[in-house]
């Protein structure tokens, strides 16, 4: 099928970009690197009246270290993503899920800020933006404000971001010594979206795990964190019996939705498998 | 109804200019606008690949983008790549091999394998089979374009040490 007629606008400032919006009372759609939005648009599940295109906009580019966070604009697309060396350096967790998201010629195009603002449930850049514990800058009428990804993610394909707001770029703090880390999927063909995907990273102090962030994707409505499982390893080694006992926990931690091919038992199933091996592989890692 | 707007792009190095609605994709834009039906269509939402094209240097689905967000961008369809001759042992290595039958998902192909084969080093199986992944072939097989795609891989690759070593060759004379 074919989108509804719209108009088309290429703003090349944020301000602008905000503005049109206004302008179009609402019925209007931003569009990055448009390989959500255009799918979307074909089936006609949307029909905005207006598309304003702001991948022109040089605010939203650009990877950045500040301080002890990384700045990540907006329209960093997948392929950079998994190639960047900062990411790689400070945000790890975004460069393993990378390969992961679509196929080579959708990370070409697609951008993190996309993905994130689409937040689709099965998508690995969401969770990891939950995993790594980044920030979410947004730019609004009122101004810039900044929201926790713990905060972000609200239901289904919802976020933080109101109508008409722009995510300007993603903060992430940056991996210290200490933090261990893994990534992991199960997909039935490569480049497909996972059947349950899911991030770690953990905080030692010397064996003993400090802070952790589990983050699925795949497994409900939004990206989750496990937090059962999560209070289970914390102030223990992560030895055969803590990484069990999470194990025995995180079903309950999760949500899947009925769905005839994976049912929320086999989901439940294959997330208790995945957290098995991605904690032991962090044993496993040289502190 | 919809504002038309200008589009002006270069296609295969030529600049074109066309005042269009802001829907068309690009791949409309190429095969009906400028009758250039190299780029195929199959489902027009990026899971099929045929509709492959080279944006500013890298490969896209022109399904998944509307002709106006290209505009001032420089395209590369599948003729373009055939004109100048940068396929060409592609192209030979395909017909060798029997890798295509219909030839619908065959312009989609070489684009992947173009862009695969650009980069430094030779792809393995396995790498070559990752970056097909969003290329669906309905009547071939897989196999017969791996091995054609791996096959000029090898031979790119001999050519390079070919000619490296009678650089080498020279310079000592
Ligand atoms: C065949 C296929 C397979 C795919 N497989 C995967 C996969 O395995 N994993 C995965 O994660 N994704 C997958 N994707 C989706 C892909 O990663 C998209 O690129 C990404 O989800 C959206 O990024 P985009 O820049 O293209 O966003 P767009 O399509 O341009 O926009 C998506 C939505 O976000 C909004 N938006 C975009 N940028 C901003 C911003 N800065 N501020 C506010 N709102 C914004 C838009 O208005 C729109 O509603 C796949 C897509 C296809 C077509
Ligand atoms: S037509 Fe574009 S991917 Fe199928
Ligand atoms: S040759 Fe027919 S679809 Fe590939």
């Amino acid at each position: 099928m074919k989108a509804r007629a719209f108009n088309y606008v290429r703003a090349s400032t944020v301000v602008e970009a905000l503005k049109a919006f206004e302008d179009a009372q609402d019925d209007a759609s931003y569009i990055a690197g448009g390989q959500s939005l255009v799918p979307t648009l074909a089936l006609r599940l949307q029909a905005p009246e207006l598309l304003i295109d702001i991948a022109h906009i040089p605010a939203l580019r650009g990877i950045e270290l500040q301080g002890d966070w990384l700045r990540i604009g907006a329209l960093t697309r997948h392929f950079e993503v998994l190639s960047d060396p900062l990411i790689r350096l400070h945000a790890p967790l975004y460069s393993e899920a990378a390969p992961h998201v679509a196929h080579p010629a959708i990370r070409n195009k697609g951008t993190l800020g996309g993905s994130i603002s689409h937040a689709d449930p099965a998508s690995e850049f969401p969770a990891m933006t939950l995993a790594l514990g980044a920030e979410l800058e947004i730019a609004g009428r009122d101004g810039i404000r900044r929201v926790p990804a713990d905060d972000f993610f609200v239901d289904l394909f919802q976020t933080a971001i109101e109508p008409g707001e722009l995510l300007v770029a993603i903060h992430v703090p940056v991996v210290r010594s200490g933090h261990r880390w893994a990534f992991h999927e199960l997909a039935r063909r490569r480049g497909d979206f996972a059947l349950v995907g899911c991030g770690i990273l953990a905080e030692f102090s010397g064996d003993v795990v400090e802070h952790v962030c589990i983050a699925f994707f795949s497994v409900g409505s939004t990206p989750l964190r496990a937090r059962q499982a999560e209070e289970a390893l914390i102030g223990k080694k992560l030895d055969q019996v803590a990484i069990a006992a999470a194990q025995a926990i995180v079903g309950d931690d999760l949500n899947p939705p009925e769905d005839e091919h994976t049912p929320p038992a086999m989901k439940r199933h294959l997330a208790r498998v995945l957290l098995g091996r991605l904690l032991g592989e962090i044993a496993r890692q040289d502190v | 109804m919809s504002d038309l707007v200008n589009v002006t792009m270069t296609v295969n190095g030529t600049e074109v200019s066309h005042s269009i609605a802001p829907r068309i994709t690009l791949a409309d834009f190429l095969r009906q606008t400028l009758e250039l039906t190299g780029t195929h269509t199959g489902c027009e939402m990026g899971v099929c690949g045929a509709c492959l094209v080279i944006l500013d240097g890298r490969v896209v689905h022109s399904c998944l983008t509307y002709a106006v967000q290209a505009s001032g961008a420089a395209i590369e369809t599948v003729e373009g790549l055939s004109e100048r001759t940068a396929i060409a042992d592609l192209q030979e290595a395909f017909h060798q091999r029997n890798a295509l039958q219909c030839g619908f998902c065959t312009p989609g192909m070489l684009m992947t394998a173009h862009a695969l084969l650009s980069q430094p080093g030779v792809p393995t199986r396995e790498e070559i089979r990752d970056a097909l992944s969003g290329n669906y072939c309905r009547c071939t097989g897989y196999e017969a374009i791996v091995d054609a795609i791996a096959k000029v891989a090898r031979d790119r690759d001999a050519g390079v040490i070919a000619q490296a070593s009678e650089e080498v060759g020279a310079w000592a004379c």
